[in-house]
């Protein structure tokens, strides 16, 4: 028998409030705002309150998709990856590089979000980069 | 820290007379819930004191619920104020846990906490350590009933206007167990909009308070948009206290005037 509360930082926008996952033996059962958090002090918004909730659901996405015919369907990441590469590559030379836009994710980290803003700008050569946090 | 209470735990859990102790732990001044199921983990046990007495309370009543789901042959023990062992009495009485189950670690509230929450009994009949302080009178609640009642119901209107129905103070509660909620009923409680339905919304969730409020205040504390939650809360338990003469919390046997019918 194991239970404890896991310190982690909310995945959903860029405000960072500290919150507690509720872990009894191995699994997910809840989310409590993190009282010692300076973020927050102890509160949470309604996405906040059910970050545990999308953990284990089954509509999340656990593999990459490529749409091949009409649907969607399983791919490989090389394929996936080979794909995008192409298409994106397609797309500058015919367009130009303003013609892409990219938009990165207040979840992800700080190094993350550092490297895709490079890739944008070195590799695909434009300044359109935003984040999901401008809501 | 308590050695009182950290001997107690230490002592349950040596004669394997627990399966676990429900408390809090402290780590880099990060507090939180935790179980304890082995003594040497209890040289991090905090009562959840940081800056202020009680400043990093957590619902364990809560928690407790789902490890007694979870492992209904077990007997566990779990840290109480005087709040929290009025919530074990009523949860006991509304079949949510099983009193000989559970061992009560009894914390006293400091004068300053208990003038903060203007507590009734600031204080657990299972005292362990800390003060048997005295009760407080409600000052917030006074002040609300010096109001005329068009006053009031203004007063209310605007704090609950503030409301991003974020939940919070239904998520933090341990008395609200129940498997559906009203609130997320759209049938009786309009969705989709923010402030939700004023005061519907907020009076369904007060009038669900009766007989189950104990006033730990988690709920406030919670409110991301400061509403006096606990004020509505303690002027709810004041007319159940004067109509039906019950005081939520404050007895085993006594059947709170919502909940007369036997459950076997």
């Amino acid at each position: 028998m194991e239970f404890k509360t896991v310190l982690t930082t909310c995945p959903y926008c860029g405000c960072g409030c500290g919150l507690l996952l509720e872990v009894l033996d191995g699994k997910l059962i809840g989310t409590l705002p993190s009282k010692t958090s300076p973020v927050n002090e102890g509160k949470l918004c309604v996405k906040g309150w059910t970050v545990h909730e999308f953990v284990t659901s089954p509509n999340r996405l656990t593999k990459p998709m490529v749409r091949k015919t009409e649907t969607l369907e399983d791919a490989s990441w090389n394929e996936a990856l080979d794909l995008a590469a192409k298409r994106l590559k397609e797309i500058k030379e015919k367009y130009g590089p303003d013609s892409i836009g990219v938009l990165t994710s207040a979840k992800c980290t700080n190094e993350e979000n550092y490297l895709l803003q490079k890739f944008t700008r070195a590799a695909i050569g434009t300044n359109n980069i935003d984040h999901c946090a401008r809501l | 820290m308590s050695t009182k209470i950290k001997e107690t735990v230490q002592a349950l859990l040596a004669e394997g007379k627990i399966r676990g102790f429900l408390g809090l732990r402290e780590e880099s001044g990060q507090i939180m819930p935790h179980l304890f199921c082995d003594p040497k983990e209890l040289d991090h046990l905090s009562l959840g004191d940081r800056g202020k007495p009680g400043d990093a309370r957590y619902p364990l009543n809560q928690i407790l619920i789902r490890l007694a789901i979870e492992y209904p042959e077990d007997t566990f023990a779990v840290l109480v104020r005087g709040c929290d062992e009025r919530g074990l009495k009523e949860l006991f009485k509304w079949k949510q846990l099983k009193e000989e189950k559970i061992i009560l670690i009894g914390l006293g509230c400091p004068n300053e906490l208990a003038k903060a929450c203007e507590c009734e009994k600031p204080f657990p009949d299972c005292l362990v350590d800390g003060p048997k302080g005295e009760k407080v009178d409600s000052q917030k609640v006074a002040r609300v009933n010096g109001m005329d009642l068009d006053a009031r119901l203004q007063f209310w209107k605007a704090e609950f206007d503030r409301c991003v129905k974020c939940l919070g103070c239904r998520n933090v509660c341990p008395m609200c167990f129940c498997k559906e909620c009203t609130l997320e009923e759209a049938n009786l409680v309009d969705t989709g909009e923010v402030p939700p339905a004023n005061p519907t919304f907020h009076l369904v969730r007060a009038l669900h308070m009766v007989g189950r409020c104990i006033d730990c205040g988690l709920c406030e504390e919670a409110c991301p948009a400061d509403i006096p939650l606990r004020t509505l809360y303690k002027k709810v338990a004041d007319i159940v206290s004067e109509e039906f003469g019950y005081k939520t919390g404050f007895s085993v046997d006594e059947k709170s005037p919502f909940n007369i019918i036997e459950v076997k």
